[in-house]
C-alpha cells in the first residue's frame, strides 16, 4: 500500500500525444477511477503506472521514491487486464500462485495463500479447474485474486468488468469496492462507464484527449462539473447556450435565468441535470421559469423522461411518477430551472 | 436436400453425402496405394525380374539385422535432432517475427515461402558448395583471420544436419506462426506485472501456452526430415545414409520393391509409435 504521485507525465506515440502533462496524487488506501471516452489516454496512463509503457516525459513517484525507470516486473504491483490475461495452460491454482512461484515461495505457503485468496473471492472449490472451464464471472474473480496474490503496493485494473453482462457487472462493482475497502489497498481503475466510476471511486479523474478535465469525488463531479465535457460525460445534462448578462443573470432564447456563479459576460453554457427540472402547467408565474412544448414522453415505468422544446433548445426532465405521466406530446408547459441546480461555464 | 438435425443419425444416402467426397479422396490417394504397398511387402522378389505374389515374412526378417537396425537408429536420431534444432531456433524466431509490424511480417513469410519452392536437389548442391573448401564459407573465415586455411565441411554429419534443418525450418515456422500471432500480448505483460523478468515470462507463459504448437512442430519436422532421401547422398558420407536412402536404393536401383515396401512400413510404424509417445507425454504434462 502506498501513495502514488504523477508529475506532469506525458506519453507521445509519434505525432500523437496520448497523455498530455498529467499531474495526479493517489492517496494511500484510496480508490481512484480514471474515467473517459475511448482514446482519452486513460489506459495509456495506467500502463505507464504499471511500467508497461515508458513515459515520454514527467516522473512517477511511489512514497517519494522515483519509479519512472523501474521495470514492470520490479514494481510489485497487481494488475487486472481487460482481456484478464489468465494463463490458458495453467490451472486456477497455478494462475493465482504464479507471482508466488516467480518469487520462489515454498509450495506449502503457495497452497495456503491460494486457498486464502479463493476464499476471498468466494470460490473455494475451483483450484484444480482449467481456465477454459470457468464462467465469465469466475474468470473475473480469479484474475482479481491472481493480481492480489503478493499483497501488491498498488492494485491496477484496466476495464476489468467490460466483458460481463450488465447485471453481473453491477454486482461485481459492489463486490470489488467492498473487497478494496476491506484490504485497504490503493487502487486505480480505468473505465469508460461513469456509473461504474461513481459506484466504486473515492476520487474520479475525468480525462479527455489526453488531459485531465476534472478531479474530484463522485458527487462533486456530478454536482459541479468543471466544464461542458464533464457535465455531458458524467450522467446526462441539459446544456443550454446563452449569454451572461452580469449580476448573476444569463439570457437564453426562451427567457432570462438567475444563476449562482459563472462568467460575468460573453457566451456561456448553462448545465442542469434532468432530475432538477420541474414541470408545471402552462402559464405558471415565477422566477427561473421558461415556457415550452412537450415533444416526446418516454415512460419506462421506473422513471418518466419528458422532452421539452424551449425556444429551439431541447430540455429533458426526469421524474419518478406516482401515477400516469402528467403530460403528453403537444402539451404546453412551464419548465422551472432552480438557480442552485444550474452550473454555468464558458463554452 | 435432406435436412439433418444435429445429433440425429444419418439415414438416407443424401445424409451421408458430405462425407463421400473426403472418403473417396482418402480411398484413392491413401488407402489403395498403402494397401498395395502392404501387399507388395509380403511378395517374393524374383532376381533379375520384378516380384511374384506370395505371402512371406522374409522381407521383414531381413530388415531385423544389426546393419539395418543401426541405419534405422541413426535415421531416427538424426531426424529427432533436426526437429529439436528447427523448433529450438524456429520458436524464438517466430515469436520475434509476430512482434514485428504487420508489413515486415509479410515480407519474412513470403521469403520463407519462397525458400519452400527450392527443390531438395538445389538446396543440397547449394549447401555442398557453400561448405566446400574451394568456394565455401570457410574462405570468408580465412579472410577475416579466424582460420589458417580453407577447410572442407562437406560431406559430413554437420553438413547433412544443416541441410535438413534448412529444408524443415520454413515448415516449422509456418506451423508455429498462427499460434504465436494469436497469442494475447497481455499474457506476457500480466506475467511481468507479477514479477517475471521478460525472459522468464517468455519461458513460463509464451512457451507454456504454445505447448501444443511446439509438439506439432516437433512432429512435423521429425516426420518431414525422416522422408528426405537425396540430402544424405549429397551432403553425407555413406555411414550417414538414412533409411529413406536405403528404401530408395532397394526400390529403384536394386528393383527389390518388396524389401523397399517392408522397410517403408517398418519406418512408418516406428515413427507412428514415436509420434504417439510424444503426444502421450504432452498430454500427461498438460494434465499434471
Amino acid at each position: 500500500m502506498a501513495e502514488l504521485r504523477l508529475e506532469s507525465v506525458v506519453k507521445r506515440f509519434g505525432a500523437v500525444t496520448a497523455v498530455n502533462r498529467v499531474d495526479l496524487a493517489v492517496p494511500e488506501g484510496s480508490f481512484v477511477c480514471l474515467l473517459g471516452p475511448s482514446g482519452c489516454g486513460k489506459t495509456t496512463l495506467l500502463r505507464m503506472i504499471a511500467g508497461l509503457e515508458a513515459p515520454s516525459d514527467g516522473r512517477l513517484k511511489l512514497d517519494g521514491e522515483d519509479i519512472t525507470d523501474l521495470p514492470a516486473h520490479k514494481r510489485g504491483f497487481g494488475m487486472v487486464f481487460q482481456s484478464l490475461a489468465l494463463f490458458p495452460h495453467l490451472s486456477v491454482a497455478e494462475n493465482i500462485a504464479y507471482a508466488l512461484s516467480v518469487r520462489g515461495t515454498e509450495r506449502a505457503a503457495q497452497r495456503a495463500r491460494v486457498a486464502e485468496l479463493l476464499e476471498l473471492i468466494q470460490l473455494p472449490d475451483i483450484a484444480e479447474r482449467q481456465v477454459s472451464q470457468l464462467s465469465g464471472g469466475q474468470r473475473q474473480r480469479v484474475a482479481i485474486a491472481r493480481a492480489l496474490a503478493v499483497d501488491p503496493r498498488l492494485f491496477l485494473l484496466d476495464e476489468p468488468l467490460s466483458a460481463l453482462d450488465a447485471k453481473l457487472r453491477e454486482a461485481l462493482q459492489v463486490e470489488l469496492r467492498l473487497l478494496q475497502r476491506r484490504l485497504g489497498i490503493t487502487t486505480i481503475l480505468v473505465t469508460h462507464d461513469q456509473r461504474e466510476a461513481m459506484t466504486m471511486a473515492d476520487t474520479i479523474v475525468v480525462m479527455d484527449r489526453g488531459r485531465v478535465q476534472q478531479v474530484g469525488g463522485p458527487m462533486e463531479i456530478y454536482r459541479n462539473p468543471a466544464n461542458a465535457f464533464v457535465a455531458d460525460f458524467i450522467g446526462t445534462s441539459n446544456l443550454l447556450q446563452g449569454r451572461a448578462r452580469g449580476g448573476g443573470r444569463i439570457e437564453l432564447p426562451g427567457g432570462e435565468l438567475s444563476v449562482s456563479g459563472g462568467p460575468e459576460s460573453g457566451a456561456v453554457i448553462a448545465s442542469i441535470r434532468p432530475e432538477d427540472l420541474r414541470l408545471g402547467a402552462a402559464g405558471t408565474e415565477g422566477a427561473n421559469r421558461l415556457p415550452g412544448e412537450v415533444v416526446f414522453v418516454r415512460d419506462v415505468g421506473q422513471t418518466v423522461e419528458t422532452h421539452v422544446d424551449c425556444a429551439g433548445q431541447r430540455l429533458v426532465a426526469v421524474d419518478i411518477p406516482e401515477g400516469d405521466p402528467l403530460f403528453a406530446s403537444g402539451d404546453r408547459v412551464t419548465v422551472e430551472l432552480p438557480a442552485e441546480a444550474i452550473v454555468v461555464f464558458a463554452p | 436436400m435432406s435436412s439433418l438435425a444435429s445429433g440425429a443419425r444419418p439415414k438416407t444416402l443424401g445424409d451421408h453425402a458430405p462425407v463421400l467426397y473426403p472418403a473417396l479422396m482418402l480411398l484413392v490417394f491413401f488407402v489403395v496405394p498403402f494397401g498395395i504397398m502392404v501387399t507388395v511387402s509380403f511378395f517374393q522378389r524374383v532376381p533379375g525380374g520384378f516380384y511374384d505374389p506370395s505371402f512371406t515374412f522374409d522381407n521383414y526378417a531381413r530388415f531385423l539385422s544389426a546393419f539395418f537396425g543401426n541405419v534405422l537408429g541413426f535415421s531416427l536420431g538424426l531426424s529427432a535432432l533436426a526437429a529439436a534444432i528447427c523448433v529450438g531456433l524456429g520458436f524464438p524466431f517466430t515469436y520475434l517475427l509476430t512482434r514485428l509490424e504487420r508489413r515486415r511480417q509479410i515480407v519474412w513469410l513470403v521469403f520463407l515461402l519462397s525458400v519452400l519452392s527450392l527443390s531438395e536437389v538445389i538446396v543440397g548442391f547449394a549447401w555442398s558448395t557453400l561448405l566446400s573448401r574451394s568456394a565455401g564459407l570457410s574462405n570468408l573465415l580465412v579472410a577475416v583471420g579466424l582460420l589458417e586455411q580453407p577447410e572442407s565441411w562437406s560431406p559430413g554429419f554437420a553438413a547433412l544436419l544443416i541441410g535438413m534443418c534448412y529444408l524443415a525450418f520454413p515448415y516449422t515456422v509456418l506451423l508455429l506462426y498462427p499460434t504465436l500471432v494469436r497469442l494475447d500480448r497481455e499474457l506476457v505483460e500480466a506475467a511481468m506485472t507479477m514479477g517475471a523478468s521478460p525472459l522468464r515470462a517468455f519461458f513460463t507463459v509464451v512457451v507454456g501456452a504454445s505447448r501444443n504448437a511446439i509438439l506439432s512442430g516437433l512432429i512435423l519436422a521429425f516426420v518431414f526430415t525422416l522422408g528426405i532421401y537425396l540430402l544424405p547422398q549429397l551432403l553425407g558420407r555413406p555411414q550417414h545414409w538414412t533409411i529413406s536412402v536405403m528404401i530408395t536404393d532397394q526400390a529403384v536401383l536394386q528393383s527389390n520393391l518388396p524389401f523397399g515396401a517392408a522397410m517403408a512400413i517398418f519406418l512408418m510404424l516406428v515413427s507412428l509409435a514415436l509420434v504417439g509417445l510424444t503426444l502421450l507425454l504432452g498430454r500427461r504434462k498438460a494434465a499434471a
